[in-house]
């Protein structure tokens, strides 16, 4: 290319300024992730407040104090949105998105590094822009993570004037960010791939984020447009939600929804993406079904864009519309389903190694599953009529978001830390971590679906005002879910603590500790700026593990046929 | 000028990548109007009433920009046709035509809606009106960042550098007028 400088990009970052400057996709990455993280401890800390006050109601929460009814709506709000869009997308998409695609495509960089710097910097604003809503008068908004009007949109209702508005303005921010940072994503894995990497090629976790962008890319529009009207609402008087003046509520709701759904699919695809790559890994089998694992995603987003009015049941829609979304949504569990037998299926027969990584990996499968089978009550609207709106639906979307947003996040960062930092994690600590998040999960969520099917009502702040809910039965489950949220909570510090002292003192990493095939293992730990000494040509398919008449049980995917470790045949391999 | 990553100058797909995210972003300003358009049109279709408040709208002054904002993107063509034949300075040129097209269509805007306003129909007369400025003021927005990112490529364009920039806001701000083609009949035409 004449005058244009094609050597792999090389910066000079140093120094906390420059580092906010960087364009460096990892760089990137790390900011997005270490953001995520501390949203996450908001969003934790939102959770145990508002938890404690449903275990002990009108008590005085240790480091918070008394919860007032309003305090106890902002907190169940900003924990719903913080969690869905400070840290499940953050995480999922945009940190390992940016970590991964340009490493696992063997590019130097994403194709428009300033667009990803901007993508980043619109984020952080907006979770400044979240944050801040918390000081203003009135508190942080206070009508739901969904945000109905006419709850939302007038101030008499949700009595959070100033939060309200902020929380709309920062929830399009971060919709813009991620738009940025979607239009890296397809175009750097359209465009730049690495030579001789075929479509099929691409690995499972790449195809699951770009699926996942491409699904918010389509979604988010609508609800983007109602954002805009909403804010009118609140602010200039518009009637565009409001009966009054010929709007209509569930206008809001389809807006939201038609966008709602698919996010459901946008941060459920990379997790997919994740847990597929450490299960080949530690199966040290090849991916089963890859084309069909890749089929199947594209199936569930299509899909994922008819069922968006299963969450409205309830609201008044004509009940033969009701019966359609009912088949959809019941569909939409097959290719998923399909996904889930095609890891049981790399598992089978696997010389399978329990690292943490893998652990993280099998609960994901594991706890997802509860998560799908307890979706299908809810996509069947006469049952939904029952249990809409009761904790039974909170249990079900706990039971895919957590494995989603959290096991998935701890399953990749477990499997890439030693390439991210150099430095292998504690296995010991890591075990402990799983064990005790796993199980206190558990016992958070599964006295919610019996509390739920009781009939526990979700948007209650004290139940002792309700004399059917306020049962001691009831309550001693409510009591043990709270009490696991604490476990839950009180062991993430071994998480941070082995986190961060590996990041210093782990044993130092080789670049392939897990001697894995894709092509972010050929480039050094922690890959220098540029990724790569010389950018790697692709000859294989990224799950070659295993392949006979190899010694070696893996075969990286940039290693020409005859070279390094092979024996033997190379068979009818592709020369090119 | 700038030094670029690799992987910006690698073509896998035989699309140039800038394209590529041009029509990317257009693919999700698509969804972004889609939704509000559709809205609009589902609840005109429940609310007759709302022609009344429409016969408001001047058909004439909405002809008049279509016809400037179409004019318009005839010179951003001519630009990219420049900008193909390496001749910079010409796409600037007709680049800034361009910019004065969308500036003249923001002048009548700007006259259109002052009448409008003084009439009494405001944004907060009726759930038409709402729409009215929701959706023309959204396009307009679209305007102003397109004339802006014009401006910018035509600085570069000038010198003869970054001339696949010129076609790329070009694509851009056909979307720009493909968008306005849409409002003009929902919003003027339809009384």
């Amino acid at each position: 290319m004449s005058g244009l400088a094609t050597h792999p990009a090389v910066h000079h970052d140093r120094g906390f300024v420059t580092y906010l400057w960087s364009t460096d996709h990892k760089v990137i990455a790390m900011q997005y992730l270490f953001t995520g993280m501390l949203m996450a401890l908001i969003g934790g800390f939102a959770v145990y407040v508002f938890r404690m006050q449903l275990a002990f109601p009108g008590q005085s929460v240790p480091l918070f104090g008394r919860v007032s009814s309003g305090q106890y709506n902002s907190l169940v709000t900003m924990h719903g949105t913080i969690m869905i869009f400070w840290v499940a997308m953050p995480v999922l998409l945009a940190a390992f998105g940016n970590f991964l695609i340009p490493l696992m495509l063997g590019c130097d960089d994403m194709v428009f590094p300033r667009v990803n710097r901007l993508s980043y910097q619109v984020f952080l604003l907006s979770a400044v822009v979240l944050v801040a809503s918390f000081f203003v008068s009135g508190g942080a908004f206070g009508g739901a993570w969904t945000a109905y009007p006419p709850l939302s949109a007038n101030a008499a209702y949700n009595l959070t004037r100033y939060g309200a508005t902020l929380w709309v303005v920062a929830v399009a921010l971060e919709f813009v960010a991620f738009l940025l940072g979607g239009v890296n994503f397809i175009t750097t894995a359209m465009n730049s791939r690495a030579p001789g990497m075929r479509m099929f090629d691409v690995p499972i976790v790449v195809w699951m984020i770009v699926i996942a962008s491409i699904l918010f890319m389509a979604s988010v529009g609508p609800l983007l447009a109602g954002a805009v009207m909403l804010v009118f609402d609140q602010v200039l008087g518009t009637g565009f939600y409001d009966p009054a003046t010929g709007g209509d509520p569930i206008l809001w709701q389809h807006l939201f929804w038609f966008f709602g759904h698919p996010e459901v699919y946008v941060v459920l695809l990379p997790a997919m993406g994740i847990v597929a790559e450490v299960i080949a890994v530690f199966s040290r089998k090849k991916l089963f079904g890859f084309r069909t694992i890749v089929y199947t995603a594209v199936a569930t987003g299509v899909i994922s864009f008819f069922v968006w009015a299963h969450h409205q049941f309830v609201a008044g829609i004509d009940p033969r519309m009701a019966s359609l979304f009912t088949i959809t949504t019941l569909i939409i569990s097959v290719p998923i389903a399909e996904m889930v037998f095609c890891y049981i299926a790399t598992l089978y027969g696997g010389s399978i190694t329990l690292a943490t990584p893998m652990l993280w990996a099998l609960a994901f499968v594991a706890e997802f599953l509860l998560g799908g089978v307890t979706g299908i009550f809810l996509g069947a609207a006469g049952a939904d009529i029952y249990l809409h709106d009761t904790y039974f639906v909170l249990a079900h979307f706990h039971y895919t978001f957590f494995p989603i947003a959290i096991i998935g996040a701890f399953t990749g960062i477990t499997f890439w830390f030693p390439k991210m930092f150099g430095r292998m994690m504690d296995e010991r600590l890591g075990k402990i971590h799983f064990w005790v998040t796993i199980i206190a999960f558990n016992v958070i969520f599964i006295p919610l679906f019996i509390t739920g099917a009781a009939g526990d009502h979700r948007r209650i702040f004290d139940y002792s005002g309700f004399p059917d809910l306020a049962t001691p039965g009831l309550q001693r489950l409510r009591i043990t879910a709270t009490m696991g949220l604490v476990s839950l909570l009180s062991v993430q510090p071994v998480f941070f603590y082995n986190f961060i002292r590996s990041m210093v003192r782990g044993p130092i990493a080789s670049a392939n500790p897990w001697r894995a095939n894709t092509l972010e293992w050929s480039a050094p730990s922690p890959p220098p700026h540029g990724n790569f000494a010389e950018l790697p040509v692709v000859y294989r398919g990224p799950y070659e593990y295993s392949t006979e008449d190899r010694e070696d049980d893996f075969w990286p995917q940039h290693l020409p046929d005859d070279s390094p470790t092979p024996v033997a045949s190379v068979g009818d391999r592709r020369s090119a | 000028m700038t030094s670029r990553p690799i992987a910006t100058t690698r073509n896998v797909m035989g699309v140039p990548t800038g394209r590529l995210a041009v029509w990317w972003v257009l693919a999700s300003e698509t969804v972004l109007f889609g939704g509000l358009l559709g809205s609009y049109v589902m609840m005109r279709l429940r609310h007759g009433a709302w022609a009344d408040q429409a016969a408001n709208t001047n058909t004439w002054t909405g002809a008049f920009n279509t016809l400037v904002l179409l004019t318009s993107s005839l010179s951003a063509v001519l630009a990219h046709q420049a900008a193909e034949r390496a001749d910079g300075p010409k796409a600037a040129l007709l680049l800034r035509c361009t910019i004065l097209g969308g500036g003249v269509f923001l002048m009548v805007k700007a006259f259109e809606w002052t009448h409008e306003i003084r009439e009494g129909f405001t944004i907060t007369s009726g759930l038409f009106w709402s729409f009215y400025y929701t959706a023309a003021g959204l396009h307009a927005a679209h305007v102003v960042a397109g004339m802006v990112i014009m401006f910018i490529v035509s600085l570069t364009a000038a010198r003869n550098e970054e001339l696949h920039r010129v076609e790329n806001v070009g694509i851009y701000w056909h979307f720009v007028d493909v968008v306005w083609i849409f409002l003009f009949p929902l919003l003027y035409i339809a009384k």
